[in-house]
């Protein structure tokens, strides 16, 4: 059993006990303790269960690498699946429960998975649900959602709040153990501004855990130091709990700081999002140990030799009472010597070389402990438990020469660098052979702007394991990083470390060496995916040669650890497979994040309310106290409608359209894009960018525009005012602003640079108002102060002056065939005039109408809107607009394109009205359907609907579409089935459905 | 996250401050233009991995378009210049050439 020690543990506070629960069962642990550790002191091995066969998983290492130990944590608002309990910092009343399973953790009907398991092999996704096609959507899929998924997904509201920061800096360390030190030591030392992040709440790594001892003293008493001497320098900033974990362009490095994690409900934010800009990054992660692959190597409580050292020294945990260590190397006799020192039993330590010479296994000698050399473990024993293992010869095939009771195992395959940062934005990796691990390769670092290197790999993270390596390599590493910023490194000698002199590591991919296929298949590769050597060899044999998609078709390293213990183990076996070397199979591809990084944390603060910035006409409040009912125009909010006590929305917008067809209306136009466009080549630039004439415009009047982009396709439209000589102003849609705004700049920047044009958004610069109806005269004139009579401001043109003592620019054009000014006023006087206009036209039956009363409207009368009637695909033409694109001009944006001779098909869609045969409203984008199927065997279709509505006015269903040939088609009838069965018949027609000669504008 | 230096404002402008506009240095094809001439103005674009000529925009900050050369594959950069010239100056293409030998030029 797995126990709480009476002595030791460097991290835990005994003075300072925590409750907490797991699965519902009250456990104690310390200050101090990672979830997992106080786990461990409660017995509680068994933690979760596998995502594939659903079998028992325990705790395998003690750090971020852990596949298995992944819990739902907390509950309601602070809910959280799959977190790492290893990285979890316990505190008082902190709730955890396991995860994938059913009924329970200790008893999951889900397992039968692993005795169909030889059913279920690498690619059974691929292979399977094909046949017969109908049973994918009644049978597989339910099944297959049914069981898919780790941990549950919350469904609450986040409780918690998160925050970004920037911070920058000369040289970033990411890494806190004694090479992050010592290189933030030399780089501080130099004078370089120096951030240092640590993943854990403590200092210093591995090499206390591990012994080490440093200019002749504790590794400890060196961290101190160095801690001290970082702290008292202005230009050195720690952190701990901070993951750095990913490296992009120029030095850009996202962290992640896990603020309150472990302080739940104080008012701080949960976790902060740092973003970074280093010149420099030393990359000081460490490495991580792999497994060894031998059967049975996932039953709960084998695990890493490093983490139980880990449990045993940091926390005062024993795994287990009897811990078997196998090896290939020396460094895990620091286990079986750390078990042994703690009082514990290590009844052998099975080491898969033949020749075991090293100080460490001499000291391990010394102290009694029995080494089996040339040894595998050829089974491990038990199924929630270890109770023992076989062993036999590494070089054999697994016949058992003995079995040794236990019930733990500790294995150890050897060191991999931790090369993410050094690889995310493309540092290669070179195959270190006596090491048998992937190194950053110093001649190809990832490179910043001006093509030096980004990231420095030091210590453990560049392949240099040995302490005494480590520090010389850090101490490098830090002065490199100085240097390259222009800084001199002090010249200090670099602390030596003394460790044992460690014999050369014997790779073992797996164990024994000639296992047969009953033992390969259960010789676990990816814990949490359930991806087995057997699976990776199946991949091999049925032609997967690259690693990536190997990776994809087993799901090796897909698990949310990313393949940090399976990777290495699983190429190996790819390439034994493939009969080829390591390198030449190579590595996948490493990216961001290094951990996963909560979605809250990359939000920040972007949620709610301030999700995106708002923006407000002047009137907006009016609108919010009439009880608005807005919708989203850009980051525009506008008002829909205005619904009374009682009314729906769609009676609302009836109500509007009426009234403002019989009496007056008054629309908040303020969104409408307003740009102005001055200089001596204003026309010219003008002509360029309208498909119709601008230059010849008179000043005073207003002309209907058209914008294309250069492929002919429609872009925006509007009305053009010509000010004055050399001033024009045009008005975009309520979208389109920025964009147009931006799309003039780019030709004045870029290709006419030698024009002499000058343009300028004043969208919100003005409020305007839409004063819409046949009372609409009578309101202004009541207002008074400038004549709007149809003699003195016609039809298409504008005048400036006064409206009840409002300095305004009144422009006579309508979206709505009725008659109609849209009155701009300087927007500071916005709010008041709207007011003004609101009481004064009371007597007149004045409502304010919203955007969708625009909308029926304008598609009464046929007018187009840039996003319904188009959609980046159709031409003025196919709009039947010919009369707004001129033919004399010799080039404007666009024209070149709508020459394109498919653009002349006659087949093309055009623009039609549709009226319904039953007076009903044809559904939103319903295609109209055509004889016969195409290739695919799906109806042929030859038309589309792009505005439809039911018209108050009409008292029908309306729409306007796009039909093949169909200006040719008039009096024809189409078909648009139904979403659901069933169709509607429409009769092609005009798409000026009201009012066709316009004579209700001109009055 | 690039980092490019606005050769108008001389600020050092993260990618967010930025929008970016494509390949640099088209040629317009209008009416008149083969079908060739206009289909590769259109729709042509080199998208090389390596040495490339972009078009960006100041957008959250001075306003103004200008041109970068860098290498799409390292993300190094050999130079920012104003927009309103049709070829890359002649010391970024010295740059350029002195740090890639094998690169046959921009155009």
């Amino acid at each position: 059993m797995s126990t709480r020690l009476a002595r030791g543990g460097r991290l835990i506070d005994r003075g300072a006990a925590q409750e907490f629960t797991f699965n519902g069962k009250r456990m104690k642990g310390f200050k101090g303790d990672t979830l997992a550790a106080a786990l461990l002191a409660n017995d509680q091995m068994l933690v979760g269960r596998s995502f594939k066969y659903h079998r028992p998983r325990g705790i395998v290492a003690s750090g971020a690498e852990e596949p298995n130990a992944l819990v739902n944590m907390g509950e309601g608002g602070r809910f959280e699946p799959n977190q790492r309990t290893t990285t979890t910092e316990l505190f008082d009343g902190l709730t955890a429960t396991s995860q994938n399973h059913w009924p329970s953790l200790e008893f999951d009907v889900g397992v039968v998975n692993n005795y169909a398991a030889r059913f279920l092999p690498a690619g059974f996704y691929y292979k399977t649900f094909i046949h017969p096609r109908a049973a994918w959507k009644h049978l597989f899929e339910p099944i297959v959602r049914q069981s898919a998924g780790l941990g549950k997904v919350p469904k609450d509201r986040d409780a918690d709040r998160y925050e970004q920061a920037y911070a920058f800096c000369d040289v970033l360390v990411a890494g806190g153990g004694v090479a992050g030190l010592q290189a933030a030591l030399v780089a501080g030392r130099a004078g370089a501004r120096v951030i240092l992040l640590e993943q854990a709440p403590h200092w210093g790594g591995r090499a206390p855990v591990d012994g080490v001892e440093i200019d002749g003293k504790p590794a400890e008493a060196f961290v101190e130091a160095a801690l001290a001497e970082l702290s008292a320098m202005e230009n050195v900033t720690l952190r701990t709990r901070c993951m750095a974990f990913g490296v992009y362009d120029h030095g850009y490095v996202l962290a992640e700081e896990r603020v309150a994690d472990h302080t739940p409900g104080d008012g701080r934010p949960k976790k902060r999002l740092w973003r970074i800009r280093a010149g420099r990054i030393v990359s000081a992660t460490g490495a991580i140990e792999r497994p060894l692959s031998f059967a049975g190597n996932d039953i709960p409580g084998v695990m890493l030799a490093s983490a139980v050292r880990d449990y045993v020294v940091n926390w005062a945990v024993s795994p287990g009472d009897r811990t078997v260590v196998v090896t290939n190397n020396d460094d895990a006799y620091r286990t079986a010597i750390a078990l042994k020192e703690a009082g514990l039993d290590v009844p052998a330590v099975i080491d898969a070389r033949p020749n075991v010479t090293g100080d460490l296994p001499a000291k391990a000698r010394a102290l009694g402990i029995r080494i089996e050399t040339g040894s595998a473990i050829v089974k491990v024993k038990g199924s929630k438990r270890v109770t023992g293992v076989a062993i036999g010869l590494q070089a054999g095939e697994g016949a058992a020469r003995e079995e040794i009771a236990c019930d733990a195992v500790a294995m150890s395959g050897g060191w991999s660098p931790v090369v993410h940062l050094w690889s995310h934005c493309g540092g290669k990796l070179v195959w270190d052979e006596a090491a048998a691990h992937f190194r950053p390769d110093a001649a190809r670092p990832p490179i910043t702007h001006d093509g030096s290197a980004m990231v420095i790999a030091a210590g453990a993270a560049n392949g240099a394991l040995p302490a005494g390596e480590c520090l010389a390599d850090a101490d490098r590493a830090g002065a490199e990083a100085a240097q390259a910023l222009g800084m001199k490194p002090k010249k200090a000698k670099a602390p030596e470390a003394a460790a044992p002199a460690e014999a050369r590591m014997e790779p073992v991919w797996i164990m024994p060496q000639g296992a047969g296929p009953a033992l390969r298949m259960k010789m676990w590769l990816d814990y949490q995916n359930d991806v087995k050597v057997s699976d990776v060899q199946l991949a091999a044999r049925e032609g997967y040669t690259s690693v990536e998609h190997t990776k994809r078709y087993t799901t090796l390293g897909m698990a949310t650890d990313q393949g940090k213990l399976s990777n290495i183990n699983g190429l190996a076996v790819l390439a034994d497979s493939l009969n080829a070397e390591i390198p030449q199979v190579g590595t996948t591809t490493f990216r961001p994040p290094y951990t996963p990084v909560t979605i809250g944390a990359l939000a920040g603060e972007s949620r709610g309310d301030i999700f995106q910035p708002l923006r407000r006409t002047p009137m907006h409040a009016w609108h919010e106290a009439q009880g608005a009912y807005f919708e989203p125009v850009g980051l525009w909010r506008r008002p829909y409608c205005y619904p009374r006590a009682g009314e729906t929305h769609e009676q609302a917008v009836h109500r509007e359209v009426t009234n403002t067809r019989e009496r007056l209306g008054l629309l908040d136009a303020s969104t409408l894009g307003k740009i102005i466009v001055k200089g001596p080549d204003a026309g010219r630039f003008l002509d360029m960018l309208y498909t119709n004439v601008m230059s010849s415009l008179p000043v005073g009047k207003c002309r209907y525009g058209l914008m294309c982009n250069e492929q002919g396709f429609l872009s925006d439209d509007g009305v053009v005012a010509r000010i004055d000589e050399d001033t024009w102003l045009c008005h975009t849609t309520s979208g389109g602003a920025d964009r147009i705004h931006a799309w003039m700049e780019d030709w004045l920047q870029c290709e006419w640079w030698d024009w002499k044009v000058y343009t300028a958004n004043v969208t919100e610069q003005y409020a305007q108002v839409a004063v819409v109806g046949p009372n609409a005269r009578k309101l202004l004139e009541k207002l008074g102060g400038m004549d709007v009579s149809r003699e003195a401001l016609p039809f298409m043109q504008w005048a400036d002056g006064e409206l009840g003592g409002f300095r305004c620019r009144v422009y006579r054009i309508s979206f709505s065939g009725e008659l109609s000014y849209e009155i701009a006023v300087p927007a500071s006087e916005g709010m008041a005039f709207w007011k003004a206009l609101n009481d004064a036209g009371a007597e007149f039956g004045a409502m304010p109408y919203g955007t969708e009363c625009l909308h029926v409207m304008r598609a009464e009368k046929g007018f187009i809107m840039i996003g319904d009637e188009t959609d980046g695909t159709v031409t003025p033409l196919d709009l039947c607009l010919d009369w707004a694109v001129s033919k004399k001009k010799a080039d404007f944006l666009g024209k070149r394109g709508m020459q394109r001779t498919y653009l002349a098909n006659p087949e093309r869609w055009k623009l039609v009205g549709l009226e319904t045969l039953d007076g009903s409203v044809i559904p939103d984008g319903a295609y109209a359907v055509a004889p016969g199927v195409n290739g695919n065997g799906q109806r042929n279709t030859e038309g589309r609907v792009t505005s439809t509505y039911y018209s108050p006015t009409l008292k029908r269903g309306i729409a306007m579409g796009l039909v093949r040939r169909g200006p040719e088609r008039m009096g024809e009838t189409v078909e648009f089935p139904k979403v659901g069965g069933g169709s509607v018949k429409a009769r092609i027609v005009s798409p000026v459905f009201y009012d066709k000669d316009g004579e209700k504008q001109n009055v | 996250m690039l980092i490019l230096e606005c050769p108008c404002c001389g600020v050092k402008a993260e990618e967010t401050e930025l929008s970016p506009g494509g390949e640099a240095h088209l040629k317009r094809f209008g009416p008149g233009s083969s079908d060739e001439e206009f289909e590769a103005y259109m729709f042509a674009r080199k998208n090389p991995k390596g040495v490339h000529f972009e078009r960006w925009r100041h957008a959250y900050g001075c306003g103004k378009w200008f041109l970068a050369a860098r290498c799409t594959a390292t993300l190094e950069v050999f130079g920012t210049y104003p927009a309103q010239t049709s070829e890359p100056p002649a010391d970024i293409v010295a740059k350029i050439k002195a740090k890639r030998p094998d690169w046959k030029g921009y155009k």
